[in-house]
């Protein structure tokens, strides 16, 4: 930053150049760079403990039972401290997710790469604008244009597979990992 | 620092904040070109291990806190989470566990040093008060930090140190019950010292800054004790003095590690790992290690206000300090009177701070009481009469002349020798 | 009436470590050999192993362990499907459910080890006024740590002729005060181990106090690696700052 400009008579300029010179300034160099991989190690541990803790980890996978979830019912279910949503679709909504016309989406995604069993709809409950969660689960809710979710902070809507179909979100709404481990039991994580 | 001259920089950014705001200049002149006396020896490091460490306090600290809940039904759990669950937590809760003694013992190291070298005397009492100050704003914050884990020794030591103030008259009482904001040290109590336990060491920080601006107005002692009388007595602080600096706090950590890897619990006490449980006190309860001598001090004293007024007295006797010692000569080398006595004073201390840890009965108390009348017996009545019976030995006329001739007449030359070419 | 008895009961037991404590001053604690002592020891998965089967037979009885999430068992070599079947092998408390109920749930690897009462005072109910003491952190909560845990597992002999036991109390040559809640509960064989080991009391006392080594410092083993590693980097690093500085101060003259 600064030059280092000593004041006479102290000998200060004698530290580079001169004879064994490139030797010494080998010896700067290498104690430099030790203390500089020093010190970013120690700072690993710092930046590490903020990543999530071994015991958030270990709840990171939960097991659903989907059984009591009637055909049009929807639940909600919390993992990793988000809104998992869980529709059991009609047949109707099916077919309307089946038959969208790809090229018109905005984030093109076929319907069964969205879905393990066509019935079971398993999508992250957050807007992908801006982190809102989205309505539709209740009957009551307001479900969009398009018969999914809508969400109502700034109006995006979704359709039956969870896709954004209008509004400012960028993409579809998030899959979670998870898997079937029975006929109506989901493991997600 | 008003006579300095604004420094040229090579960079145009830094020249123009510069000449705005010449917080460059003000570096360059106190960490670069900062004349340090060339005969200092390793001792001086001790300022510079004592600042690194309080980085590394505040650092693990700060990250502590992130994990830590200051509610007395989930302090202690928390801690074991920060032990078990979090990354590196068991790390970063070790290096602050150990970090705190660590500190103490650099800061120690630094005080002795400058009452065996005078560093007190003038020029430079302002800069000792501040020390003074820094130390007890540190054993504030120390105790307050070790109430957090909420183990038996937190609590007990937390009910302990606050009664201390139930010795005064009249206002004793109602002030213990507004420091513990309750009727006993509890969830308020907890609380409080958490918020101070975060806030204190920017304090202490602020008063570093100000230790150094002092210390940096007059100029660093040095084993001589004379005061550099041109460039030939002194070398620019960098890099002369980074380097060796540099080369010290590597030792230093190097036993830090040794503690925080291999015998993280050795300054610490079984205790503190059973939950905090106000119906039952620990048969045998000791503050930690750099807090003995002082508690030693309370307990010598039969007297509830007297031990208080005795222990709060042995501290605020070194604001005094630059006053009571009445020897214009600053260096415990040419004070050879002083310097049998300085070295009973250590001693002193050594021996009060393990009377401090042992039961308060039978000899150890007599002991601690011996002791406790040496400390102050040193320091209200040898400081000042010595000063004016002791003959001090010739100084030498320069740092230059001392260093590069050996010393001349001075028998003690031998030591200023390591900074020569070590 | 029953809560007057077990309070004096607890208060007699409080004033009894009290006024054993110095009694206890004088008690030397033999250092046993463990294969995790040292800077390059690390903790005997076996023999903890051992520990947690004697824990889990034992122990788990009386006394609880409750900062210890059975997840934690992986440190001493458990797989993960064995860690699912020891955690369902614990019912814990869960809910509530739809209903508003709370029920029991088979564990899972996430959960802490549940504890064999449900509150302090239930625990001191069962044992006769004393309080079996927590294990999570037992060898860092005693003077003499793993050494202490041993000597008491295996400090329990018929008292001296002129110490007077009280009843429901036992005598243990280690323990503060000598007189104890807990009886002597190891026996020979009472345990039966997978892996053939002879089950003595003294090798019972040494894998549990092994156990409770882990248990209590679950990164023992990372934290004396990484002290190794961290300790070679600053000497290399104290070296060469030496040789700088040494070069430096010598073109001073």
């Amino acid at each position: 930053m600064a030059q280092t400009t000593h004041p006479p008579g102290t000998g200060g300029h004698a530290a580079s150049g001169g004879e064994g010179g490139s030797r010494r300034d080998f010896l700067y160099l290498a104690t430099g760079a030790v203390g500089v991989v020093g010190a970013a190690s120690a700072a690993w541990p710092f930046i590490d403990s903020l990543n999530p803790a071994a015991d958030t980890l270990a709840l990171a996978s939960i097991d659903v039972d989907l059984a009591p979830v009637a055909v049009g019912q929807a639940i909600t279910v919390t993992w990793r401290g988000k809104p998992v949503f869980v529709r059991h679709r009609t047949a109707e909504e099916i077919e309307s997710a089946k038959t969208v016309n790809l090229g018109d989406l905005r984030d093109p995604v076929a319907d069964d790469a969205r879905v393990k069993k066509p019935e079971w709809l398993i999508v992250i409950g957050i807007c992908t604008h801006l982190g809102c969660v989205p309505l539709g689960q209740k009957v009551t809710d307001p479900r969009g244009d398009y018969g999914g979710w809508f969400c109502p902070c700034h109006g995006s809507h979704y359709d039956t597979a969870g896709r954004i179909r209008k509004g400012p979100a960028p993409a579809n709404l998030v899959l979670p990992t998870y898997a079937f481990t029975g006929d109506a039991k989901i493991r997600l994580g | 620092m008003a006579q300095v001259q604004a420094t040229k920089f090579k960079n145009p950014v830094v020249n123009w904040i510069d000449s705005r705001l010449p917080i460059f200049t003000m570096l360059d002149h106190e960490y670069n070109h900062y004349p340090m006396p060339r005969n200092v020896n390793y001792l001086w490091a001790f300022g510079a291990i004592a600042g690194i460490m309080l980085v590394i306090m505040i650092a693990t600290g700060l990250f502590l806190a992130m994990q830590y809940s200051s509610h007395t039904s989930l302090a202690f759990d928390s801690v074991e989470r920060i032990m078990r669950d979090v990354n590196y937590g068991w790390l970063i809760r070790y290096v602050h566990a150990n970090g705190a003694s660590m500190f103490f013992i650099a800061v120690y190291i630094h005080m002795f040093r400058g009452l065996y070298y005078g560093s007190y005397k003038a020029p430079r009492e302002i800069l000792w008060i501040l020390g003074v100050l820094i130390f007890l704003v540190m054993m504030g914050t120390a105790f307050m930090g070790y109430v957090l884990p909420w183990g038996q020794m937190s609590f007990w030591g937390a009910t302990v140190i606050t009664n201390l103030f139930s010795a005064f008259p009249i206002v004793g009482d109602p002030i213990v019950t507004l420091l513990w904001g309750g009727f006993s040290v509890d969830n308020p109590t907890l609380n409080r010292f958490f918020a101070l336990h975060f806030l204190l060491p920017f304090v202490l920080l602020g008063l570093v800054i100000l230790h150094t601006a002092a210390l940096h107005v007059c100029g660093s002692n040095n084993p001589l004790g004379i005061d550099p009388k041109g460039p030939q007595d002194t070398v620019p602080f960098n890099p002369y003095v980074t380097v060796k600096d540099g080369f010290a706090v590597v030792i230093f950590m190097i036993i830090f590690a040794v503690f925080v890897f291999f015998m993280p619990n050795y300054m610490g006490h079984p205790d503190n790992y059973i939950p905090a449980n106000p119906l039952v006190t620990p048969a045998h309860i000791v503050p930690e290690w750099y807090f003995l001598p002082f508690y030693a001090m309370l307990r010598a004293i039969p007297d509830k206000l007297g031990g208080v007024l005795a222990m709060f007295g042995s501290i605020a006797l070194l604001f005094f300090l630059p006053w009571l010692d009445r020897s214009k000569v600053r260096s415990c080398k040419f004070r050879p009177v002083y310097r049998q006595f300085f070295w009973i004073l250590a001693i002193d201390a050594l021996i009060l701070g393990y009377a401090g840890s042992q039961p308060a009965e039978g000899s150890w108390l007599i002991i601690a009481r011996i002791g406790t009348f040496y400390y102050f017996f040193h320091f209200l009545v040898l400081l000042p009469v010595l000063g004016k019976l002791e003959r001090p030995r010739p100084l030498p006329n320069s740092i230059s002349e001392s260093v590069l001739k050996g010393g001349g007449a001075i028998a003690a030359g031998a030591h200023a020798k390591p900074m020569e070419k070590a | 009436m029953r809560a007057l008895k077990t309070a004096i009961l607890s208060a007699a037991l409080a004033l009894g470590i009290a006024g054993a404590a110095q009694a206890a001053e004088g008690v030397h604690i033999p250092k046993q050999s463990w294969p995790h002592a040292g800077i390059f020891g690390t903790i005997d998965k076996a023999a903890a192993q051992r520990g947690f089967q004697i824990y889990k037979e034992v122990c788990s009885a009386c006394h609880s362990m409750h900062l210890a999430p059975i997840r934690t068992l992986a440190g001493i070599g458990f797989k993960e499907d064995e860690l699912k079947g020891i955690a369902a092998g614990y019912e814990v408390h869960a809910g509530p459910n739809d209903a508003g109920e709370m029920f029991m749930r088979p564990g899972v690897p996430a959960d802490r080890f549940p504890s064999p009462f449900p509150n302090d005072q239930a625990a001191r109910a069962a044992n006769g006024g004393a309080l079996p003491p927590d294990l999570s952190l037992m060898a860092k909560a005693r003077v003499g740590g793993e050494d202490y845990i041993y000597a008491f597992l295996t400090g329990f002999e018929e008292p001296p002729p002129d110490v007077h036991v009280m009843e429901g109390m036992n005598y243990n040559k280690v323990f503060p005060g000598h007189q104890v809640g807990m009886p002597n509960i190891l026996q020979p064989d009472g345990v039966t181990f997978a892996d053939g080991t002879k089950a003595t009391v003294e090798q019972q006392a040494h894998d549990v106090a092994t156990f409770l080594t882990f248990v209590a410092e679950p990164h023992l083993d990372a934290r004396k690696q990484m002290g190794v590693k961290v300790i070679l980097f600053l000497l290399v690093l104290a070296g060469l700052m030496y040789a700088v500085k040494r070069k430096m101060w010598s073109t001073l003259h």
